[in-house]
């Protein structure tokens, strides 16, 4: 490259970032045109770094813990261990081998019949619709759930100035996590409208199962403001009704004979 | 007085969820910072919280103690945040360079550049964080780990699953882009 020719603009983005470009030095030294470009890209460089970077919103590692917790469970210490060091768990496993042998004996001799009513692919199913009908019946036991649990924290009774909630959170624990999945799987499949109610319902998952067991009223009223504010319960409602149909419907398309009912 | 990253590693090790939940409340911030750069959406950056803190959970057994923790759950954060980006590889959105005028343009009426404004860091990072929307996930990711983890080139390139050349190139369309729409703001 001659001395002469000046530096491209990716040049001077290498020579920034300190990676080797020959004679960009020099001809920096040189050229009061490229010098004027890289002091421009600088500019900008730190402009970028004077920017802060965007901060969690405020008690977002309660937040993150609650959301955590139901995931965690005792580190495990290796399979093998798991047996040497206990002979009850031996035994345990020693009559789960034998049951399971039992079973495939069992099995080998036994004459087989084809099931009455099954949920099997029917003709022209395909396994990306059996997928979708169980991923329903799923999501519409998750919605009928958390329905209910968001009933008893807007109807609890709180006249004695606080509420026992320990068993709602436990709940609202064990949905946060199934809630999440749902809604992962809502966004990568491009069901934003889905999504987006999931979305505000984790939250108030989340805000239930972090909250103390003994909620006072003034938590109880935050929390339910929340879910009226965002009209939680009627969007989870409609959506059930919708899941519903959805499924009412895939079961009707893929009716047959020869896999449903007798 | 508070455990040490070291002894809280040591007893959630052995099971002791309160020494997680302090990790989990010292790091979970630096980590969300990290993940809101590398994939732009608060949402995102959540499961990425999320997913690091899952997998550093599983994988205490393997961290040595004498590293640092904060830098072992940096490096599951970029991977948990790749992970995401090339997940989402089909729904690659952002500006094409060529896009950039008419952005700019629109961003003159949507907010005003006054120097004095400008000054205000929350309009800085307003602008930076407009410009980096413009970004493709791939160029973004690069970007980041390039300018914010001063990365090599090669170890971009082995982390995005790209050609070392192509890894670069998307740093250079990244820088493009940055300075088509930061430019006339610095220069005012």
């Amino acid at each position: 490259m001659s001395e002469h020719l000046h530096l491209t603009d990716d040049d001077l983005v290498l020579h920034y970032y300190g990676e080797d470009v020959p004679r960009a030095e020099s001809h920096l030294a040189a050229c009061a045109s490229c010098q004027a470009n890289f002091t421009r890209l600088q500019r900008v460089m730190a402009f970028i770094d004077s920017a802060p970077a965007v901060e969690a919103p405020e008690g977002f590692e309660r937040v993150a813990w609650a959301r955590l917790q139901p995931s965690l469970h005792v580190p495990r210490r290796g399979w093998v261990s798991w047996f040497v060091f206990s002979p009850a768990r031996l035994a345990f496993a020693a009559g789960v081998l034998v049951l399971v042998g039992a079973a495939f004996m069992l099995g080998r001799q036994w004459p087989w019949q084809p099931p009455a009513a099954t949920i099997a692919v029917a003709p022209g199913q395909t396994e990306a619709q059996v997928r979708e009908r169980i991923l329903l019946v799923d999501l519409g036991e998750h919605l009928d759930r958390t329905q209910r649990m968001l009933v008893e924290v807007a109807t609890a009774d709180d006249t004695a100035g606080s509420v026992d909630m320990s068993l709602e959170q436990s709940r609202a624990e064990q949905l946060v996590a199934a809630n999440r999945l749902y809604r992962q799987t809502a966004a990568s499949t491009g069901d934003a409208a889905i999504a987006a109610v999931l979305d505000d319902l984790e939250r108030v998952l989340v805000d239930i199962a972090a909250s103390p067991k003994t909620m006072t009223q003034e938590d109880l009223d935050a929390v339910r403001r929340r879910i009226e504010s965002k009209e939680l319960l009627f969007k989870v409602r409609v959506m059930a009704s919708q899941v519903r149909a959805r499924q009412r419907d895939a079961i009707q398309i893929h009716k047959s004979p020869s896999t449903v009912g007798s | 007085m508070p455990l040490t990253d070291t002894a809280a590693v040591a007893l959630a090790r052995e099971g002791d969820s309160d020494a997680f939940r302090g990790l989990v409340e010292r790091h979970s911030r630096a980590v969300y910072r990290l993940a809101h750069r590398m994939t732009g959406n608060p949402q995102d950056a959540e499961d990425v919280v999320q997913e690091t803190f899952l997998k550093a959970y599983r994988q205490l057994g393997r961290f040595e103690s004498r590293a640092n923790f904060g830098t072992w759950l940096h490096r599951i954060a970029v991977n948990c945040s790749i992970d995401l980006i090339r997940s989402r590889k089909h729904q690659e959105t952002g500006h094409d360079a060529a896009d950039l005028d008419t952005l700019d343009a629109s961003d003159d009426q949507r907010v005003d550049p006054s120097p004095e404004r400008l000054m205000l860091s929350t309009e800085v990072q307003q602008r930076v964080t407009h410009a980096m929307e413009g970004l493709t996930p791939m160029e973004r990711a690069a970007f980041v780990l390039r300018h914010f983890d001063g990365q090599s080139i090669d170890d971009i390139s082995r982390a995005l699953g790209l050609k070392a050349n192509a890894a670069k190139h998307s740093i250079f369309r990244a820088v493009r882009k940055m300075r088509l729409a930061l430019e006339p703001f610095v220069e005012s």
